[in-house]
């Protein structure tokens, strides 16, 4: 190794030499050097040489679940943006179970502008992205607020086994869904929506430095207690 | 009585000096500041994202875009005109194909990436620094890349071959100059700009393009550095949250 592990690479960088290391996720070999090809965190698991990227835009994967909003109404289907350099596509058999009839207004079912909570079930090489409202909480959504996050913080706002997100949703009693795509939609008591948007905000800038979970708790706490005591006097 | 000792009293091989800083436009996807003397390049990336119209979308890769410009009060003289010229749109040109080598856009087929370089301020040099900038802006963006480019103009006043000409020398008047902008990619060594104006010898070329890639190699630090400070706490790794670990939840729904 020529680069100490989790430290910060750049395109083009030399983190490794020799053919015991494998170049995995945004790493390249040339000759017997590995060469890092984008911004990232340099993580190495045994032989496995892998990059944590720090920035770039979303990058759709099958499985994923994400927020996404409708952008045009097609003849047999919806485009939606998904927040990445592609549209998506929701064709009309993954939509719905019901019976659409020949010639229906598509609009009855979603319209421009509304937000989705869907799955991608397939992407395919040129980037093509096939998406589903067949499953478990997948819908359209209404009221609330969305905002948008970077993609590479989604990991931190969700925690481990969704503890973060978790914690967020028992302070503020608000209804959120994290998209995997960085698009991030809330509902609940106007105050509380705020204070949560806030939490997640702290989150995404502060994800770096240790004792977050804590951090975000103490946070969380001290917001409500001023709510409170507004409310009181 | 030649010229033989630099108008701001430089070593020939010496660049002026160089601030360079990434992540500064706040609505771009990826952004840079270059500075090299008087002269200012700013950078902004968007994208990848949808090209449109449709016809200009290439299925097998993605395009790239480039866009220079001199802002009207930039220069010393006259006002520059804005919109685009003969000049900025070749510089433009030459600014793309020196960054498109570095450029993995085989992942991003029918899409674009737009990289807008503007110069407030300009005292020469302005297509090197837009180039060191933007590849700065590039990595910035997150977008998968080989190498960073890192470019600086060389060249022959009157008897003295240096690196980096300020306006002063590009416009010296008693004795011949050329200006030759290059641009390497530092990890290869391979030349992904090379352009001339005005009368060199052989001998003087090659050891101003010798000068030009130990020049380079010294901007690709300052590259190098200012990315890595852009991003430096996020280095303060900690066990707490499985920071950098695997991707725990899978969208989290209610």
């Amino acid at each position: 190794m020529l680069v100490a592990d989790k430290s910060i690479v750049v395109p083009g960088e030399e983190v490794a030499v020799g053919m015991d290391f494998l170049p995995t996720e945004g790493v390249y070999r040339d000759g017997e050097k590995l060469v890092a090809s984008r911004l990232g965190l340099l993580s190495v698991d045994g032989r496995l040489v892998k990059l944590i990227p720090l920035a770039g835009k979303y990058l759709p994967k099958r499985g994923d679940v994400i927020v996404g909003k409708v952008v045009d109404v097609l003849i047999s289907g919806w485009r939606i943006d998904i927040n990445s350099a592609y549209t998506a596509m929701l064709s009309m058999k993954d939509a719905t179970s019901e019976f659409i009839a020949r010639g229906a207004d598509l609009t009855r079912y979603f319209t421009f502008g509304d937000y989705i909570v869907t799955n991608i079930v397939n992407v395919t090489s040129q980037n093509l992205v096939d998406l589903t409202m067949k499953g478990p909480g997948l819908r359209k959504l209404s009221e609330g607020r969305v905002i948008t996050v970077a993609p590479n913080k989604v990991p931190r706002i969700i925690g481990k086994q969704g503890s973060m997100v978790g914690m967020v949703k028992d302070a503020t009693g608000c209804r959120i869904t994290v998209g995997q795509n960085g698009i991030v939609w809330l509902q609940g008591e106007p105050s509380q929506e705020a204070l949560a948007v806030a939490a997640i905000r702290k989150v995404e800038s502060e994800s770096h430095i240790s004792g977050l979970t804590e951090r975000i708790k103490a946070f969380l706490d001290d917001e409500t207690k001023k709510l409170q005591a507004a409310l009181n006097v | 009585m030649g010229y033989d000792k630099r108008v701001d009293g430089r070593r020939p091989d010496e660049t002026r000096p160089i601030v360079a800083k990434a992540g500064i436009i706040k609505r771009a996807d990826g952004s840079a500041m270059f500075r090299i003397g008087d002269t200012v390049a700013y950078a902004a990336v968007y994208g990848p994202r949808d090209l449109f119209p449709k016809f200009l979308q290439d299925p097998q890769r993605g395009i790239l875009r480039c866009r220079y410009n001199m802002m009207p009060f930039s220069g010393a003289g006259d006002r520059v005109k804005p919109g685009g010229s003969r000049r900025s749109k070749e510089i433009s040109m030459v600014t793309e194909t020196a960054l498109l080598p570095i450029l993995n856009l085989e992942d991003f087929p029918n899409a674009v990436v737009d990289v807008f370089v503007e110069l407030p301020q300009t005292d020469a040099g302005t297509r090197c620094a837009g180039i060191c900038a933007a590849a700065i802006a590039l990595a910035d963006a997150g977008l998968s890349m080989k190498d960073l480019v890192a470019a600086v103009s060389v060249g022959k006043v009157d008897k003295m071959v240096v690196v980096d000409l300020n306006y002063a020398e590009e416009s010296y008047e008693n004795g011949d100059v050329a200006d030759v902008p290059v641009a390497f990619i530092p990890r290869t060594g391979q030349l992904s700009l090379l352009q001339m104006d005005g009368l060199i010898d052989k001998e003087s070329l090659k050891k101003a393009l010798e000068l030009g890639r130990q020049a380079c190699s010294r901007i690709y630090d300052v590259q190098k550095a200012a990315l890595k400070e852009r991003f430096a706490s996020a280095a303060l790794v900690n066990g707490n949250n499985g920071a950098h670990g695997p991707v725990n939840g899978k969208g989290d729904s209610e």
